[in-house]
């Protein structure tokens, strides 16, 4: 009899509880309309928009890209300093990380804060403040002055750029590498050590492979966002050769939609295959036995 | 002795990063107050640049702080159901579509808002309102609502909740009202003051959307920084400081609290 029962009983406790979850493509659906209205669709209109013949080339959008020499050179410009960006953000995001999770000292909270704080900064405020440090009443130009009484000014060429894209990239880098160093185990530092290995064999052996997924996250991160750094080029000067003021140029100043739609496809396509890259790397790395 | 100097490159660095970071704000905090900027502090302190500022540009301030309140709403509206579909979804699914939504977050904000306009600038009531500012924004924050509600929701074990919940004959609807959403009220303020946070500085996206009617805080930012005084630039800057200020302190201490949860959480799941 109690055999039948709970026979009877448990398809519908099953039927209740694959019920409680049923629901959750409805409860998907206004987030996913939503991507799908608003941000699926309008990409579609730039991949399809980029077919269309150019104003002065009378070419399609993408061929127009391919076979203009300054629009290549526009490319080349952002991909190298985006990846020059990316290597110095990562370097010295891993020597403040490692030495903030390992040291404790007075103030250490609140220089963490400090040099996170700026990571709320919009790149038209990075901009600006690459302006207050390396434009003409700079920092730099009145040290510049006073020591060799000549002007320095950086800040409105493509090392401006470069300066206002690492202070915009290494809030982000230094958060995720403190969190990252502090989960490191020492004691392989020290086993290696006690074997002998010298300090540069420990950091590159034993570090840098610990710190993997960290550094290659943010560093996909970093290339993305400094790929379409669009606000801080903007405050820089709209003159840089670089793809976000590239694009914008071609949009406002010559109405020219095909090409601007092309160069914001080969642009997102850049940092997207730069997001795959990293995760690829990632789960290289991952299954290899450790 | 080689440790030693390992050391000092790590101090050296770490203290150059944290100039590198701090003074260029300090600086233009200082300009914003500072009679003259090119003759320097000698020229005295005012508040007249603030005053200009806010003549000229209060309403951007009161612009950003409308579409921010807006975005969190429709971000909360949207996000915390997707969040918890995410929770039911089978892990593959759930995987791939927090992927896609991450999608206008990791690819460029000008190709984003150039697809809107190309699409969506015909509707002309849309395209001279606010609203069309508004979509971009919900577009750029909406994972940062979805992705703490989800790690709250993983954290508390929800699935036990409901089930008691359900045993007790509460609706799905109610259930969600009642027991989903006050569980997920840190996650929820945690999202909250990042949503509201990432919408009063986006610039990518807004500076393709707005038109002269529809300014928000950080386009009057470039605005200025390209046509005004160097003094009126940073007391612009100055008054967006002391705007984020606030809402980050909160984010940092929400952000503390549910960490503080988590490994309380943990250490009675463990007992």
């Amino acid at each position: 009899m109690s055999l039948l029962e709970t026979r009877g009983r448990a398809p519908t406790a099953l039927r209740r509880r694959a019920h409680h979850g049923a629901r959750w493509p409805w409860m998907l659906l206004p987030a996913l309309l939503f991507l799908a209205a608003f941000w699926l669709l309008p990409f579609a209109r730039l991949l399809q928009i980029g077919l269309s013949p150019d104003r002065t080339t009378q070419q399609s959008g993408y061929w127009t890209v391919v076979s203009q020499p300054q629009y290549l050179q526009s490319l080349l410009n952002t991909l190298l300093l985006s990846l020059a960006v990316t290597l110095i953000t990562l370097l010295i995001a891993a020597v403040v990380g490692c030495f903030l999770a390992r040291q404790r000292f007075a103030g250490r909270g609140t220089l963490l804060a400090l040099l996170t704080f700026p990571l709320a900064f919009p790149g038209v405020v990075v901009g600006f403040l690459v302006v207050m440090l390396a434009g003409r009443q700079g920092v730099l130009a009145q040290l510049s002055m006073s020591l060799f009484h000549e002007r320095w000014t950086l800040a409105y060429s493509l090392s401006g750029l470069f300066i206002g894209y690492l202070y915009f990239s290494l809030p982000r880098a230094i958060v995720t590498l403190v969190a990252a160093s502090e989960k490191l185990d020492r004691s392989l530092e020290e086993a290696a050590r006690s074997l002998g290995a010298s300090q540069w064999r420990i950091t590159w052996d034993v570090i840098v492979p610990g710190l993997k997924p960290a550094l290659l996250s943010s560093g996909a991160l970093c290339f993305a966002t400094s790929m379409g750094a669009f606000g801080t080029a903007f405050t820089l000067g709209t003159s840089l050769s670089v793809l976000p003021l590239t694009i914008y140029g071609e949009f406002t100043n010559y109405a020219n939609f095909a090409t601007a739609a092309a160069l914001s496809v080969v642009m997102g396509a850049v940092a997207w295959l730069g997001l795959m890259l990293a995760r690829a790397l990632t789960h290289a790395g991952g299954e290899q036995p450790s | 002795m080689k440790r030693r100097a390992l050391f000092c490159l790590q101090v050296g660095v770490t203290a150059l990063t944290a100039l590198f970071m701090i003074v260029p704000v300090v600086l233009s905090m200082l300009a914003g107050v500072t009679e003259n900027y090119f003759i320097g502090l000698r020229s005295g302190l005012t508040l007249k640049w603030v005053d200009q500022v806010w003549a000229l540009y209060a309403d951007t301030f009161w612009l950003s702080l409308l579409i921010a309140l807006c975005c969190l709403a429709i971000t909360v509206a949207i996000g915390l159901p997707a969040a918890w579909g995410l929770l039911k979804a089978p892990p593959r699914w759930a995987a791939r579509i927090e992927e896609c939504l991450m999608l206008p977050v990791a690819l460029p904000g000008l190709a984003t808002a150039l697809g809107i306009i190309l699409l969506y600038g015909r509707f002309s009531g849309l395209r001279d309102s606010w609203l069309f500012i508004l979509i971009g924004h919900v577009l750029f924050t909406l994972p940062f609502m979805v992705r703490p509600v989800l790690a709250v929701m993983q954290a508390i074990q929800l699935p036990r909740l409901e089930e008691a919940a359900a045993s007790l004959g509460a609706g799905f609807w109610r259930r969600f009202f009642t027991v989903v959403v006050p569980n997920c009220r840190n996650g929820i303020l945690a999202g909250a003051f990042m949503v509201i946070t990432l919408s009063v500085g986006e610039f990518n996206i807004t500076w393709m959307l707005h038109t002269p009617l529809t300014k928000t805080l950080p386009v009057g930012l470039a605005d200025s920084y390209a046509s005004m005084r160097l003094e009126v630039g940073s007391a612009y800057t100055l008054i967006f400081i002391v705007m984020i200020l606030p809402l980050l302190l909160m984010l940092n201490a929400c952000n503390h609290w549910l960490e503080r949860q988590a490994t309380r959480n943990a250490l009675k799941e463990l007992a």
